[in-house]
């Protein structure tokens, strides 16, 4: 079975710059696959087509037999709560708590505010965020916005993990820590796609390895 | 089922916080709404008070019908009968030509006038007093009465009550258009606050969308905010309106007292208040709506 299926997908921002070219890839569910490649190289781009965030200027992304390209803009919503998304640039929300951060995903599809509290404390838990419940965002450093943002992407549980760069901010520790809890995830069947440069965090988990260099597939 | 109605009291209690974290800005806003809906509430409270007024004070609705001269008695009984037997008369007396003629003599001055005439000039005469104040109603006995054999003239002293029903109707139109034009000064102001609320909460719009929140949820909150403006605003124009006729009543008080008669304005009814706090709610929850239409497009993927 295959959670993600791209077939010869062109994406062209708006500027005019091609940031993908004839990209033909499969994720199998339950697969974890680092997505590497230098700076600009279109790896952000390609989870953004994924997660319905960007749509391909040619071809097709099909996620759960959903063709994105298609999809009307009401089913947005519902394909996005399939995934766990950990953004590149974080998206935290500065004018609420780490706690209330980590339950917004469970807020919009109206989970049980006592039982998702629960998680909630469970997921920042499993980052070592629980004692900075209370704190605002904006006291946390970098890498606890990042780990932050990974609580939020794992707290409703998610069938697919888009992580972009999660361990950019990380030290060798941490990120080591951050690659078993995806490794666990992994393990209980979630498909994981990363984007990553941290070659150390690769050589730790073996996943499959996608090169993309220049808007295109290279191995 | 339960959810959903904990996430509308969520949004609803959000909502209410916002309005309490921003309490300048809430209050000036609220202030504007209730003065633009205070002024054609307050045009209509007086309207009402005005048309209690003129019901309590207008005289009997009455109806003279003079028959013609050569009027027999078989033709008095059977004009008798029609008026039992005719809808909208609440009552009606017959005065006899030699009745009538009786009273103007007794009249002071009259007397030595009257001695003077051969000929009883007056005719026989139905005082009829109809079921409704309504002009409408006492034109149509009027006409009716008019067509009835024997009958040669109908008066009607509707003239006031018709020019007072046209001034009030006149009055209602200027309720009416005046309420149109700070209904939409209304829905602009929520329009625009609600514009503004998006502009500031365009990272919350945005993050929930990407996490994946409905169009709907994302919307909720500020519709929420739109109609408890709205009803907030409504709240105080009925306060406004409330202190003013505190104060004019207690100016009435003297006056009332003077001319021994109850003068006083009354508030809206319990029914028109809620109306119109439902009203003001449904008009800030529409203008919440059509600002966040325009402005959510922004947040699609392209
Ligand atoms: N919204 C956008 N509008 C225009 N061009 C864009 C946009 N987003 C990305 N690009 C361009 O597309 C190319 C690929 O960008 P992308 O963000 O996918 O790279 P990346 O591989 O994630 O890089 P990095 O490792 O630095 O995050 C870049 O040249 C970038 O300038
Ligand atoms: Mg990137």
């Amino acid at each position: 079975m295959t959670d993600i299926v791209l077939s010869k997908v062109y994406k062209r921002y708006a500027g005019g710059h091609e940031a993908l070219a004839d990209v033909t890839m499969n994720i199998a569910t339950g697969e974890m696959v680092f997505i590497t490649g230098h700076s600009g190289a279109g790896k952000s781009t390609l989870l953004k087509l994924m997660a319905a965030i960007e749509r391909p200027t040619a071809g097709s992304v099909i996620v759960n037999g959903q063709n994105i390209g298609a999809l009307r803009a009401q089913g947005i919503p519902f394909l996005r709560r399939n995934f766990g998304l950990v953004f590149q640039d974080h998206k935290l929300l500065f004018d609420r708590s780490v706690f209330d951060n980590v339950m917004l995903p469970l807020d919009i599809t109206g989970f049980d505010r006592r039982e998702g509290a629960g998680r909630a404390r469970a997921a920042l838990d499993k980052v070592g965020l629980l004692h900075k419940e209370k704190a605002r965002p904006i006291t946390l450093s970098g890498g606890e916005q990042q780990r932050l943002c990974i609580a939020r992407a794992i707290v409703h549980r998610p069938a697919i993990l888009l992580a972009d760069e999660p361990t950019g901010n990380l030290d060798a520790d941490y990120a080591a820590g951050i690659g078993d809890l995806f490794r666990d995830f992994n393990q209980v069947g979630v498909t994981v796609v990363l984007a990553t440069h941290d070659l150390q965090l690769a050589a730790r988990l073996q996943p499959r390895l996608i090169e993309v260099r220049g808007g295109r597939i290279v191995s | 089922m339960r959810n959903w109605l904990a996430a509308h009291r969520r949004a609803c209690t959000g909502t209410l916080s916002r309005l309490a974290g921003a309490p300048l800005a809430s209050l000036f806003n609220i202030a504007v709404i209730g003065t633009a809906l205070a002024l054609p509430l307050g045009f209509y409270v007086v309207l009402a008070n005005l048309q209690g007024l003129a019901r309590d004070f207008s005289p009997q609705p009455q109806l003279s019908v003079f028959l013609a001269q050569d009027a027999a008695a078989g033709d008095v009984r059977a004009l008798e009968q029609r008026l039992k037997s005719q809808s909208g008369v609440a009552n009606f007396r017959f005065v006899s030509r030699t009745q009538a003629l009786e009273t103007l003599k007794s009249r002071a001055g009259l007397a030595d006038v009257m001695a003077g005439l051969a000929d009883n000039p007056l005719p026989d005469a139905f005082v009829v007093t109809a079921a409704a104040h309504d002009a409408a109603v006492l034109e149509t006995l009027r006409g009716e009465f008019a067509g009835w054999p024997k009958v040669a003239e109908v008066h009607v002293d509707s003239d006031w009550a018709r020019r007072l029903d046209s001034l009030l109707a006149l009055g209602r139109y200027a309720v009416l258009m005046l309420a149109a034009a700070l209904a939409l000064a209304l829905v602009a102001i929520t329009f625009n606050t609600i514009r503004l609320q998006i502009l500031t909460q365009r990272d919350e719009i945005e993050v929930a969308k990407l996490i994946g929140a409905t169009d709907g949820w994302i919307r909720r909150p500020f519709l929420y905010f739109g109609g408890i403006l709205g009803a907030a605003g409504g709240a105080a124009a009925w306060l406004m309106i409330w202190i003013a006729l505190l104060v004019f009543n207690t100016q009435l008080k003297p006056l009332s007292a003077l001319y021994g008669i109850p003068l006083r304005l009354a508030h809206l009814s319990a029914g028109d208040s809620l109306a119109a706090l439902l009203f003001a709610a449904t008009l800030g929850w529409f203008g919440a709506w059509l600002s966040v239409r325009r402005h959510l497009h922004a947040y699609n993927p392209s």
